[in-house]
C-alpha cells in the first residue's frame, strides 16, 4: 500500500497530480524564457533612453515607461481575462498550458524589464565611459559592458521573476490554464478536498525554494568578482 | 626646456574652446574660452583645485564632453566635425586612464586588456594573446593575467588600466587624476611607469591632477586652471620656480610650506633685503654663490632653501637676506652666472 494514500486518502488520482506538476513546469519554463526574451531588450531600451543616459530619448522613455507601468498595475487575474481574445489569436486556444503563456509573458515581461533597468543602472558610469573612450558603439557597450557587468543583478531579477511566475501560474489555474493551481482550486477549494490543497501548496513551496536556491547560487558566483 | 619644444609639432589644439553645462535650464560655464596647444611627445599637466574644470578639459580631447563652442583638433583632424563612426575610430588613437580605474569587474585582467583590441575588431585569438602578454609584461603584471580586478591592489589596477589604454597603440594618453586614489609610494611607481612609456613609446601624455608633486615629477609643461580659466602656463620650471598667479603660488606653497612667504615673514625681521635665488641645471651644482660672496665681501643670512629636481632638471632655490655695501655688485655677478634673482616683499 502506498504510504501517500494513507496520508492523503482524498487524493484518488496521483497521475493527475503528476501531470499537473508537469503542466506547471511547462508553463513556468515557457513563460520565463519568453519573458526574458522580451523583457531583457525592453529593459535595455528603458535604460538607454532614460534621463542623461547613453541614448536619452525622453519621449520614447515616457511612452515605454507608461505602458510598462500600466501592464504592471493590472492584477494578473484580470489581465488574463482581458487578454483572452488576444491569446486566442496568438496561440489558437484560451486554455491549457499554451493558453496560459501569452498572459503570463505579458504580465511578467514589464516587471522583468524594470528589474533589468534597475540592474543596468547599478553598472558604474565610469566603466561605460571607459568603453566610450575606447571607441565602443552603443551596441558594443550593451553587449560587452552593460550586460556582463550587470549579470549578478540580472540573474537576481530572473529569479524574482521566475518566482512571481509560479504565483501567476497558480492563479491562472482558476480560469482554466491547468497545472497545480487548477487542482488546488478545483479539488481543494471547490470540492473541499483539503488534501489537494496541502499537497499542491507543498509542491509549490518546494518549487519556489528550489528556484530561489539556484538563483542565489548563480548570483553569488557572479558577485564574487 | 622651452627650446626643446619650440620646433615640435602640435598634436592637440584647442581653438577658442569653451564649455557650459546645462543645469535646470540654465547654462553654467565650466570652462571660459581658451586656446591651447599640446605638443608631440610632451607630458602636459593641467593642475587645478576641485571644480576648476580639469576633468571637463581633458574629456573635451576625446569628446566624451562636447564643447559649447570652438574647435578641437587632433593632428589635422577636427574632432568636433566628425560624424559618430569616424569619432569612434579617432578615439581608438587616444588612450585614457581614470582615477577609479574603471576596469570591467566581470572580466579577468587579460580580458580587460584585450577589450579595446576586440572592440577594434581584432578576432585573431593568437594575435590578441600575444599583444596582451606583451602589454602585461610592460606594466609588470604578467603573472596576474588570470586574476579579476577585485583581487588586485589599487596600483596594480591602474597598471591594468595603463596596459588597456596602450593596447591599440595610441598616439595620446589621457590621465584623469590617475594617481589620486593611490598612496605616495604607489603614486611614484605609477608615475615612473608613465614617464617610461612617454620616453620609450614617444606618445603624448596629458594628465590632470590637483597635486603639484605629480606635475613636478613627470610633466614638461603645465597649465594652471582656476575656476574655469587657464591662469598660467609654460614649462614646469618656469611656472613653479616663478609663480605669478595667486593660485599657482598657493600650489607651490602647499607643496613647500616651509618656504611659503607667510612662514618666512618672522625670520625676515633680521633686516636687509630678502631675496630668492633660483639655480637651474648646471649652476645648481657649481659653487657660484660662495665665490661671489667671498669676492664681494657681502654677508648673507640663509632663511630657507632646497635642492631638488623638476623632472630631470636639477634646481636649487635659496631664500636669504643680504647685508653690505657691495650687495648690488654681488647681485649683478650672480645674475651674470645665470642665477635668477627675485626680491621678495617684506
Ligand atoms: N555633467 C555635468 N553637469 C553639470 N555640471 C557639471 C558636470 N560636470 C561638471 N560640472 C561642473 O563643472 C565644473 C567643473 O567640473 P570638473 O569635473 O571639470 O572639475 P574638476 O576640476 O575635474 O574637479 P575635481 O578635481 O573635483 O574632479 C564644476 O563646477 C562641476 O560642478
Ligand atoms: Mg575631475
Amino acid at each position: 500500500m502506498n504510504p501517500l494514500h494513507s496520508l492523503f486518502p482524498n487524493i484518488d488520482d496521483w497521475g493527475e497530480l503528476g501531470r499537473a506538476c508537469i503542466d506547471t513546469l511547462l508553463m513556468l519554463g515557457g513563460s520565463l524564457a519568453l519573458t526574458v526574451a522580451i523583457g531583457l531588450p525592453l529593459g535595455v531600451l528603458l535604460y538607454l533612453t532614460g534621463r542623461s543616459q547613453l541614448r536619452a530619448m525622453p519621449k520614447l522613455y515616457g511612452v515605454t515607461s507608461l505602458v510598462v507601468n500600466v501592464l504592471r498595475s493590472v492584477p494578473f487575474i484580470i489581465l488574463m481575462i482581458v487578454l483572452m481574445p488576444v491569446t486566442y489569436v496568438l496561440v489558437g486556444t484560451k486554455l491549457g498550458v499554451r493558453g496560459a503563456i501569452p498572459p503570463l509573458v505579458i504580465g511578467a515581461a514589464p516587471f522583468f524589464a524594470r528589474l533589468v533597468e534597475t540592474a543596468l543602472r547599478e553598472v558604474q558610469q565610469g566603466v561605460i565611459e571607459a568603453a566610450q573612450a575606447m571607441g565602443a558603439s552603443t551596441w558594443q557597450i550593451v553587449c560587452h559592458v552593460l550586460l556582463p557587468e550587470a549579470r549578478a543583478g540580472l540573474w537576481a531579477g530572473i529569479t524574482v521573476t521566475a518566482i512571481a511566475l509560479v504565483g501567476y501560474t497558480a492563479m491562472g489555474g482558476a480560469i482554466g490554464s491547468g497545472g497545480l493551481g487548477d487542482l488546488a482550486y478545483r479539488y481543494g477549494y471547490l470540492s473541499y478536498k483539503s488534501d489537494y490543497m496541502v499537497v499542491t501548496v507543498v509542491l509549490l513551496v518546494v518549487l519556489v525554494q528550489l528556484l530561489q536556491m539556484i538563483g542565489d547560487r548563480i548570483v553569488a558566483r557572479y558577485k564574487r568578482h | 626646456m622651452s627650446a626643446r619644444f619650440a620646433t615640435r609639432i602640435t598634436v592637440i589644439r584647442f581653438l577658442d574652446v569653451h564649455k557650459s553645462y546645462r543645469v535646470d535650464g540654465k547654462d553654467i560655464p565650466a570652462l571660459q574660452p581658451f586656446s591651447l596647444d599640446i605638443l608631440d611627445g610632451e607630458v602636459f599637466g593641467i593642475i587645478g583645485h576641485s571644480g576648476a574644470g580639469k576633468s571637463t578639459l581633458i574629456r573635451l580631447i576625446n569628446l566624451l564632453e562636447r564643447p559649447s563652442g570652438g574647435r578641437i583638433l587632433i593632428g589635422d583632424t577636427e574632432m568636433t566635425a566628425l560624424p559618430e563612426p569616424a569619432l569612434r575610430a579617432q578615439r581608438r588613437r587616444i588612450g585614457m586612464i581614470f582615477q577609479h580605474f574603471n576596469l570591467l569587474a566581470s572580466q579577468t585582467v587579460a580580458d580587460n586588456v584585450a577589450f579595446p583590441l576586440r572592440l577594434a575588431g581584432e578576432r585573431d585569438a593568437a594575435k590578441i594573446d600575444a599583444r596582451v602578454g606583451e602589454l602585461l609584461e610592460r606594466v609588470g603584471l604578467a603573472e596576474h593575467a588570470g586574476k579579476y580586478p577585485a583581487q588586485l591592489s589599487g596600483g596594480q589596477k591602474q597598471r591594468v588600466g595603463i596596459a588597456r589604454a596602450l593596447a591599440n597603440r595610441p598616439e595620446i594618453l589621457l590621465c584623469d587624476e590617475a594617481t589620486s586614489a593611490l598612496d605616495p609610494q604607489t603614486t611614484a611607481s605609477v608615475l615612473d611607469l608613465l614617464a617610461a612609456i612617454n620616453r620609450e613609446l614617444k606618445l603624448t601624455i596629458v594628465l590632470i591632477t590637483h597635486e603639484m608633486d605629480v606635475v613636478r615629477r613627470i610633466c614638461d609643461r603645465v597649465a594652471v586652471l582656476d575656476a574655469g580659466r587657464i591662469v598660467e602656463s609654460g614649462t614646469v620650471a618656469d611656472v613653479f620656480l616663478h609663480p605669478r598667479h595667486a593660485t599657482t603660488r598657493r600650489f607651490v606653497d602647499e607643496a613647500l610650506p616651509e618656504e611659503a612667504a607667510s612662514a618666512l615673514a618672522p625670520l625676515a625681521q633680521v633686516g636687509g633685503r630678502v631675496l630668492r635665488l633660483t639655480f637651474r641645471g648646471a649652476t645648481t651644482l657649481s659653487p657660484v654663490l660662495s665665490r661671489v660672496m667671498r669676492e664681494s665681501g657681502v654677508d648673507f643670512n640663509l632663511l630657507a632653501g632646497r635642492i631638488d629636481r623638476i623632472k630631470e632638471l636639477p634646481y636649487g632655490q635659496l631664500t636669504l637676506t643680504l647685508e653690505g655695501t657691495n650687495a648690488d655688485a654681488a647681485l649683478a655677478s650672480l645674475r651674470e652666472a645665470g642665477i635668477e634673482i627675485e626680491e621678495l616683499p617684506r
